[in-house]
């Protein structure tokens, strides 16, 4: 696998460390009513998509970004190489 | 014999005589031969033996696709099983014998399977060894295992020098066949980068068969004469002796070199390539009847590279047998040779006359081969049925071409049927991998069509990458046809028709898995094992197929097809693993004091990367408890330091790095003041503990983390997580100074003595001025940059000093000299964790990824008036139940009586039973201090149980013993050493 690092361009996929699902950016409030429940479904609760993707990869042997990568589950292609810092911004979610 | 064995070919140099042993005798070959072309030209026609049922096999190929040819290879000092005589280049000195026979392979024991093939069909080993069910493991497995298997491993350790490597390009183009050739040569002129990779040893590929003419050359000079244009480009790197294995996402392809008179023997590359084209040519295919498996049967085309390529010339009388064109230039070759050709059989009703003097036998079959251990003649039918007997040594048949496009496959895109050639081509949906298949590949099977296919798909890819084509000019080839009639197999006869010879599959099985409802071709696949074996059915698939098809009355198309999956042909792991091996097989990180520790005396341990000192012997000392008791003793009566590097260290800086370290512990540092440090606990978001530390905040907007030593990396990438995915905004930045800093422990009574001795003058260590938890960046000896840390792991009064890494040895050695007073001692990790268990603090054993922070006692260090990673979760119910487990110390009741961690505790009235466990045992150690064993574990409602008796059990060991509960802080209960 090639990973088209938005800062370095294509770099091998044995560069990078998987985490998972990019939903782990959506993590909620601590603070709120029902936050339990919103930490157990943020931690637990995965869509297994056979498809369009969006996951987590860290440039471990690289320059340490973390990135958000929309691949097909399927085919393996892959679409879109983004920072998830950048991502994150954009979101405007940011609990602080 | 009148006529010489050999005729003449370039390709063979019958000037140099190589000599090679098969199972023990002597023969000779050429130069340019391999195994399989020598062994024919000595009339050596039984090679093998097949793999189920022991039947006598030749060679049927003159390639990688070979189901029959297996050999071993005898080295010095290992055997390479599996090894295709037909793709072995023959060497001087080669030593092979045959597999799967024994005593020897004209008189194989095992054959007796062939007598029992009634009862050894399809689906044999699941109907049969069902029951009784514990026999498996005692009776059937063992027998099947002896018997079975292609091969055998030497089990010597296998000294070959294997590499791994990198590749990069445009376009990759594999295979060095017509299509191939001109492909490199298009595209090399347009100046893109190109890799053309060739599975054999010589470059040219089908045109190394053949004698027509390509522009008024042979094949061959014209291959020489484009490989002299594309070698003059720079920007073409051809590659022989290179197969490439698979096809991966992204455009990355692996491949095996193989190399010659080298030091290294083979290179696995990963090829990374923006365009690749598949010029893999195609794979004749058989024709399944009686007995169609003896040897002296092979491919017609590959009886035309024996004759061509390796002048391999005494065949006494060739039939051939065949449903399309091709094989009448097989006939015409062996002609023109002079070669006895009784004539050809072909399926059908109306084939092309070529030449008057071949004669055929139109509308026939052959129906059965005779023979015992090779072949005397077949027996043939016409379209009336009339039956006629032909006397005959060999026998070249061919059931069509199969374009090779195993690689196309493995990217999970299936092949498409092409009902103009009766064959599957490549799929055309190769989105990530962009490969293309030309020429032959393609399903262009004559040349001048091969040529205009490459031609077209090569211009395409130079499209794509916006390239311009420079003039080049076609060879002038003379118009050739290819028709064939889809003919599969032959009905008539009712003994076993061979489909996979390899795995010794016939028409009668597949009908059987048919009949048995086994339909799909996946299943039938796997109840037959057609296609699987080191040929991965290259040359039987697609006539399975249509066997199949032909029961199910469906069209091949509608049965569907298996895919090729990597590798392309079999590799040895050792391959895959290259060089990283043995010590090679991860990189080993020393610590800054390593060869000071070595010369003076350390023992060394593994803890992750890393090699850390573990005690240091002195003269008198045999056994390592002697030094490692004498250590703990030295440090807790007077003074001794320890090299921690390895403990990870990361710098965080910027206006939020007391907000961020505040969200990533789960203990409160917003009053940390300047110049402290304080311990930490890092959980993960689901409330168990991640790693623990301290943080020490050298300045306003300047923190300082310690991780634990196994934990360094994965704490790190956590952070970068939390503030690159969860608070970007935040103004923080992290980086590991892990291996920038050197960090000595220096701890014991005496410890502030030794501090003061290097701390230049203008700072400060009373306990007034620097206190328990204190931290200051300081100069010592003179200037040397330094950071201290007042903290303690032993539980002594003990300090942390950090310096850039080059003056770690320097420092250990000034330590020993200005503190001999104190008779100063280096400590290793043994003497390291004797005392953190004696003092009760939580290392890697307790940090097991179970644990919670109210496991530890540290419940309530979590503090919930403020957001950090796992605090919502280490709430949940199931986390803080009452009588969970908690930290305790053990006591053996006999001091002398070791406790083993990994044991388990239980009531000392209850029963060993997995119901009545109550915890386990993390650490143990014997406590100079306290002259007895003791441990730490985790037992359940732990806290109001010290001074309870409880049973420990080992069944695994068979022991049991008894423990009392205790404070797992077994030394300076309340803290007044370390605040001394």
């Amino acid at each position: 696998m090639i990973i088209d690092h938005p800062l370095l361009g294509p770099r091998d996929a044995s560069e990078f460390i998987y985490l998972g699902d990019a939903s782990l950016l959506n993590r909620p409030n601590w603070d709120e009513e029902k936050s339990e429940d919103n930490f157990y479904k943020y931690l637990y609760l995965r869509e297994n998509v056979a498809g369009m993707h969006k996951e987590l990869w860290f440039h471990q042997q690289g320059d340490r970004s973390w990135l958000v990568i929309s691949r097909n589950t399927v085919t393996h292609e892959i679409f879109k190489v983004e920072l998830a810092t950048e991502l994150k911004k954009n979101m405007g979610k940011s609990n602080d | 014999m009148t006529r010489p064995t050999r005729t003449k070919s370039s390709l063979i140099n019958t000037n140099k005589k190589l000599s090679f042993v098969f199972n023990g005798k002597k023969y000779e070959g050429f130069q340019g031969d391999t195994l399989a072309s020598a062994l024919l030209a000595n009339d050596v026609k039984l090679i093998a033996r097949s793999f189920k049922y022991h039947r006598p096999r030749g060679i049927f190929t003159s390639g990688s696709h070979e189901p029959n040819a297996l050999v071993e290879i005898i080295h010095d000092d290992y055997n390479e099983p599996n090894s295709k005589a037909t793709t072995v280049e023959l060497y001087e000195g080669l030593v092979a014998k045959s597999q799967n026979c024994w005593p020897s392979l004209k008189y194989d024991l095992m054959s007796i399977n062939d007598k029992f093939s009634k009862f050894i069909g399809a689906g044999f080993y699941y109907k049969t060894f069902m029951w009784p069910s514990f026999f498996w493991e005692k009776v059937y497995e063992p027998v099947i295992r002896k018997a079975a298997g292609i091969g055998k491993l030497s089990k010597n350790k296998n000294n070959t020098n294997s590499e791994k490597g990198f590749l990069y390009c445009d376009l990759l183009i594999i295979g060095s066949g017509p299509s191939g050739l001109i492909s490199a040569f298009i595209a090399g002129l347009s100046g893109i980068k190109v890799i053309i990779v060739e599975e054999d040893y010589v470059f040219g590929g089908s045109l190394n068969n053949e004698i027509f003419k390509i522009s008024n050359m042979s094949p061959q000079a014209w291959v020489k004469s484009i490989l002299k244009e594309i070698r003059k480009l720079s920007n073409v790197r051809c590659i022989e002796n290179t197969s490439v294995i698979g096809m991966f996402d992204h455009g990355v392809f692996g491949a095996i070199q193989k190399l010659k008179e080298s030091k290294i023997e083979q290179i696995f590359w990963k090829i990374v390539s923006k365009k690749a084209l598949l010029c893999s040519g195609s794979l004749e295919r058989l024709i399944p009847f009686q007995n169609n498996d003896l040897p002296g049967i092979m491919l017609s085309g590959s009886i035309r590279s024996y004759l061509n390529r390796w002048g391999v010339s005494n065949f006494d009388k060739v039939l051939l047998f065949t449903n399309n064109d091709d094989t009448y230039v097989t006939a015409l070759d062996l002609i023109s040779n002079g070669i006895n050709l009784i004539g050809v059989v072909d399926t059908r009703d109306n084939p092309r006359i070529f030449d008057t003097k071949i004669k055929v036998f139109k509308s026939s079959q052959v129906v059965n081969a005779t023979g015992k251990l090779y072949l005397k003649g077949v027996d043939i039918v016409n379209k009336e049925g009339e039956l006629t007997h032909l006397k005959c040594d060999y026998l070249g048949i061919s059931g069509g071409w199969n374009p090779n496009i195993h690689l196309s496959c493995h990217t999970g895109v299936r092949p498409e049927w092409n009902e103009k050639i009766y064959a599957f081509v490549a799929g055309k949906k190769n989105v990530s991998t962009h490969l293309k298949a030309a020429g032959s590949a393609n399903g262009k099977f004559s040349l001048n069509e091969c040529i205009l296919d490459a031609e077209k798909q090569v211009l395409e890819i130079l499209s794509d990458l916006e390239m311009k084509p420079k003039k080049y000019s076609l060879p002038k080839i003379k118009e050739q046809s290819f028709e064939i009639d889809p003919f599969w197999f032959v009905k008539i006869g009712s003994q076993r028709k061979w489909v996979d010879l390899q795995n010794d599959v016939t028409v009668k099985d597949i009908e059987m898995a048919y009949a048995e409802n086994f339909r799909s071709v996946e299943h039938l696949k796997r109840y037959t094992t057609l296609g699987m074996g080191t040929d991965q059915g290259k040359t039987s698939n697609v006539t399975g197929l249509a066997i199949l098809a032909s029961l199910s009355n469906k069209s091949i198309p509608d049965v569907g097809t298996t895919v090729f999956r990597p590798p392309y042909i079999p590799l040895s792991i050792e391959a895959l693993v290259g060089s990283s091996i043995g010590k090679n097989f991860k990189p080993t990180r020393l610590t800054p004091t390593h060869n000071w520790a070595r010369d003076n005396g350390a023992s060394f341990t593994e803890t992750g990367l890393w090699l850390r000192a573990e005690y240091y012997s002195q003269k008198n000392e045999y056994h390592w408890r002697m030094s490692v008791d004498r250590e703990v003793n030295s440090v807790r009566n007077s003074v001794g330091f320890c090299d921690v590097s390895t403990l990870g260290k990361i710098d965080i800086q910027g206006k939020d790095a007391l907000e961020f370290v505040n969200k990533v512990y789960c203990n409160g540092f917003t009053k940390l003041p300047v110049g402290k440090v304080r311990y930490g606990l890092m959980l993960r978001e689901d409330g168990i503990v991640m790693d623990d530390g301290t943080t020490a905040r050298m300045s306003e907007n300047h923190f300082i983390m310690t991780t634990t030593t196994v934990n360094a990396e994965s704490v790190y990438r956590h952070l970068e997580f939390c503030h690159q995915c969860l608070w970007p905004e935040m103004d923080v930045h992290l980086i590991s100074t892990t291996d920038a800093w050197a960090q000595i422990a220096i701890a014991g009574p005496n410890s502030r003595k030794i501090i003061s001795k290097i701390v230049d003058k203008q700072f400060d260590v009373s306990d007034k001025n620097f206190p328990f938890m204190a931290c200051k960046e300081i100069t010592i000896c003179g200037g040397v940059l330094a950071r201290l840390f007042r903290i303690s792991f032993s539980g002594e009064l003990a300090y942390e000093l950090s310096i850039p890494t080059q003056y770690a040895s320097s420092l250990a050695s000034y330590l020993m000299e200005i503190g001999k007073d104190e008779n100063i001692i280096p400590y290793g990790t043994e003497a390291l964790g004797v005392m953190r268990i004696e003092k009760g603090h939580a290392a890697g054993a307790e940090l097991n990824g179970t644990i919670s922070a109210l496991n530890l006692n540290m419940g309530k260090m979590v503090s919930n008036k403020k957001d950090s990673i796992g605090m919502v979760l280490s709430k949940r119910e199931g986390l803080n139940t009452l009588d969970g487990l908690r930290l305790v110390g053990l006591k053996p009741l006999k001091a002398n009586n070791q406790l083993i961690s990994g044991s388990h505790l239980f009531n000392s009235s209850d029963t060993i039973t997995p119901r009545n466990d109550l915890g386990y045992i993390t650490s143990s150690c014997y406590s100079p201090t306290l002259k007895s064993y003791i441990a730490l574990g985790f037992l359940k409602n732990g806290c109001n149980r010290h001074g309870d008796k409880i049973k420990i059990s080992n069944p695994i060991l068979g022991k049991e013993d008894f423990a009392e509960v205790c404070n797992p802080i077994f030394v300076d209960t309340n803290g007044e050493k370390l605040r001394a």
